[in-house]
């Protein structure tokens, strides 16, 4: 377990190269310890648990074989990038999986584990790390059943590296779900105007409508680097209700499921060339879970 | 293993942050006591009556609750036999196909069916002060509900209690006596989770906390949840009542009297339960009668015409015509009550009767169902069945919650099931109580407003079918 002041010289002498933005974290320092208030500011990430566990839930059960409703993520392992105070860490491990939750803000993770620390079975299926998606990689490749990465991209310097990054610590044909902002007329007036200036239901300036990611870009991405893109669904945020709903259209908030393609494809055995080491024996069918 | 755990969690404590102390010996030691914190569970009922035991068997059984440890804590002793004995319990309750349906759901419904139950068809309520009857009775001549005694229902609930043994822990003989609730979810060094402290000295702690601990429910006074009560000035005289002859006994009677209702469940085709709500005093007169005038009181309350007023006989019968004209089968062939020959000895007992109503059903890690946040006077044969109601309400939203890693104890579906089961309830305990004080008197104007209410009710089927 690395201490927090070791990260911090690596980090000092990491390469330029980094999906962290440093602007983006100094505004996530100041609420650091506001994670946990439901009534509070992150109110809105609160109650996307509603939408979006389900939605990583059914998507992993509909590819499994075997689960069992009681702990329907047994022995799936998770990798839950830009955790923050670990809201969406927290039911993925209800769900019996092991979480390994990182957020480059220490804070963000001291939060984390501080809540997590009562409860001794998420203590035990969770574990956070204060790290960037970049240093997961070298000791941690294709470690990982999923990857969830919610609300993230659109607060990264370097997508495509991101993606890269992701597409390195998953085991093949694993699943990662993205949800993000795209970046439309539409997405600025709701997603910035009215949440952030008007109504107050995000902290102010925490979006730049720059950085919101429309998901055709997301999915050419996505597509450019060994994943299959799945599903897009759009949400919506209703301010009067508090709750988030799934949407037709994608243009204000979306949710991506993407799955990396396996080390030989689908077709036979033969078909083996690929770059991904081969180390591990061949993608049987329906390994991840 | 768990020391060590503990350990880990003190050194992962150890932050600015929190301004905790450094690992040394002094942590060690409070590593140790650390590791003897009371045991965590996901949802402790308070209460193990009818309602609480039914509670913890449906989460139970519940699939989303598969890995979850559940606790039920209950001051009595444990309840359960193989077979009936031969009389009958003078506590019985009227259980709603909508209950039955619950009861099912985990099994228990069978076991009670082994045992002893007595269906009905037809509820039959009538006024003594008038002519005026209402009869109940389904179209398709399905069961109306089951009279069945409390020791039976909780027999059934015992054992599917144990059942699943391995999720529910049954604390018999064990009374809450203090309960600590966490501070908001995001203050950070105290634990979040409700204490409780046992009269053995035990302690327990719980994510979720539900209190079903009857009218008087001291979870629901810790939590200084406010109570709108009101005590009746009647008691409620029940008795097992051996019938003059056989009869296919498939009927509930109940009849309005000045000082109360006074009703009949049928219990078999030769007995039935009396439910028999009157003034203190003269409850105390019926349990000290001898037996012979017991049941000569109670033949005569169901048939003495005593109360009846020419007026209002007149102005009933006017009614009556007028309806006949407008809808002709909105009138109802009265039957007639069965006549009682004896008294089980010893079956004789009272009870207060009163109704009460909690403010809030919820709060931040902590819910009310049954008569701790709802009590209701016996005349409408409700009360457990709105329990039953809250039972299959709660469970669902905390299956639902579960099934989405929720934190079980947070406001956000307990809430949604207080709205949900408030605005089924208070009507219905609105209009129980509103009918137990229309019924109280003998004074025409209201007498003859219930007789003709009544005689509508009866002929109106939309209304019916809604009661």
């Amino acid at each position: 377990q690395l201490s927090p002041f070791r990260v911090t010289v690596k980090r000092l002498f990491s390469t330029s190269h980094s999906s962290v933005d440093s602007k983006e974290m100094k505004k996530f320092q100041l609420l650091a310890h506001k994670w946990w208030d439901e009534e509070g500011e992150f109110s809105a990430l609160h109650s996307m648990n509603d939408i979006r566990v389900p939605f990583i839930r059914d998507s992993l059960l509909n590819m499994s074989r075997n689960y069992h409703l009681g702990n329907p993520l047994a022995g799936v392992k998770i990798l839950d990038v830009g955790c923050g105070g670990g809201l969406l860490s927290e039911p993925l491990g209800r769900l019996g999986a092991s979480v390994t939750g990182i957020d480059p803000l220490e804070d963000n993770i001291r939060t984390a584990d501080q809540h997590k620390s009562f409860d001794p079975v998420l203590a035990k299926r969770i574990q956070y790390k204060s790290s960037s998606l970049e240093e997961m990689v070298e000791e941690s490749m294709e470690t990982f059943d999923v990857i969830v990465a919610s609300e993230v991209v659109e607060h990264v310097a370097d997508l495509e590296m991101f993606i890269k990054c992701c597409s390195q610590v998953l085991k093949p044909e694993g699943s990662l779900f993205i949800t993000t902002i795209n970046k439309t007329q539409l997405s600025y007036v709701l997603g910035i105007l009215v949440a952030e200036k008007i109504m107050g239901i995000v902290p102010e300036g925490t979006h730049e409508w720059e950085k919101f990611v429309p998901p055709e870009e997301l999915e050419h991405l996505l597509e450019a680097n060994g994943f299959s893109v799945k599903t897009v669904n759009g949400m919506l945020y209703n301010p009067l209700s508090g709750s988030w709903s799934w949407m037709e259209s994608a243009s204000v908030n979306y949710a991506v499921h993407a799955v990396k393609s396996g080390a030989q494809g689908q077709s036979s055995p033969t078909d083996a060339l690929s770059e991904v080491e081969s180390e591990q024996p061949s993608a049987t069918t329906g390994t991840a879970l | 293993t768990s020391v060590a755990m503990a350990v880990a969690c003190c050194r992962g404590l150890l932050s600015p942050f929190c301004g905790r102390l450094r690992a040394g010996p002094r942590a060690r030691l409070r590593s140790v006591v650390a590791a003897a914190s009371p045991p965590l569970y996901d949802v402790v009922v308070s209460g193990g009556g009818m309602v609480g035991s039914a509670m913890a068997a449906v989460l139970g059984h519940d699939i989303h609750f598969h890995d979850k440890k559940i606790a039920l804590l209950e001051a009595g002793p444990r309840k359960e036999y193989d077979h009936v004995p031969d009389s009958y319990s003078n506590r019985v309750s009227s259980i709603s196909p909508g209950s039955a349906t619950l009861l099912s759901s985990f099994g228990a419904w069978d076991h009670v069916c082994s045992l002893r139950l007595k269906p009905f068809r037809r509820m039959q309520v009538w006024d003594a002060c008038s002519e005026a009857m209402i009869v109940f009775e389904k179209d398709d001549l399905d069961d109306m509900g089951y009279i069945v005694e409390n020791d039976v229902i909780m027999s059934a609930l015992t054992k599917q209690l144990d059942a699943v043994a391995d999720r529910v822990e049954v604390f018999y003989r064990s009374r809450a006596v203090g309960y600590t609730w966490p501070l908001p979810s995001h203050s950070c060094d105290t634990s979040p989770w409700v204490q409780i402290e046992l009269a053995d000295g035990r302690r327990l702690q719980t994510k979720l906390l539900i209190g079903a601990d009857g009218h008087n429910s001291v979870v629901r006074k810790e939590a200084k949840i406010k109570n709108i009560e009101h005590r009746y000035d009647q008691s409620a005289v029940v008795a097992t009542l051996h019938l003059s002859e056989a009869t296919d006994n498939n009927v509930a009677w109940q009849r309005f009297l000045p000082t109360g209702p006074i009703a009949l469940l049928p219990l078999s085709d030769t007995a039935s339960s009396l439910v028999w709500s009157t003034s203190h005093e003269h409850a105390s007169e019926l349990l000290s009668m001898d037996e012979e005038s017991f049941v000569d009181s109670i033949n005569s309350a169901f048939w003495s015409n005593v109360n009846h007023s020419d007026f209002i006989d007149a102005a009933g019968a006017m009614f009556r015509s007028a309806i006949s004209l407008l809808k002709p089968s909105g009138t109802a062939v009265r039957q007639l009550p069965p006549s009682v020959a004896k008294v089980d000895p010893e079956s004789r007992a009272m009870f207060p009767l009163g109704m009460g109503h909690a403010t809030e059903y919820v709060q931040h890690r902590v819910a009310l169902i049954g008569d701790a946040a709802h009590r209701v006077h016996p005349l409408a044969g409700q009360g457990v069945n709105l329990g039953f109601g809250d039972i299959a309400c709660l469970a669902h939203h905390l299956s639902a919650a579960a099934f989405n890693g929720g934190d079980l104890g947070s406001l956000k579906h307990l809430l949604k099931f207080e709205t949900e089961r408030q605005r089924h309830n208070i009507s219905l305990i609105t209009a129980i109580d509103v009918l137990k004080r229309l019924y109280s008197t003998r004074l025409a104007p209201l007498v003859l407003l219930r007789t003709w209410g009544l005689q509508a009710t009866n002929a109106l089927p939309p209304v019916k079918v809604r009661i």
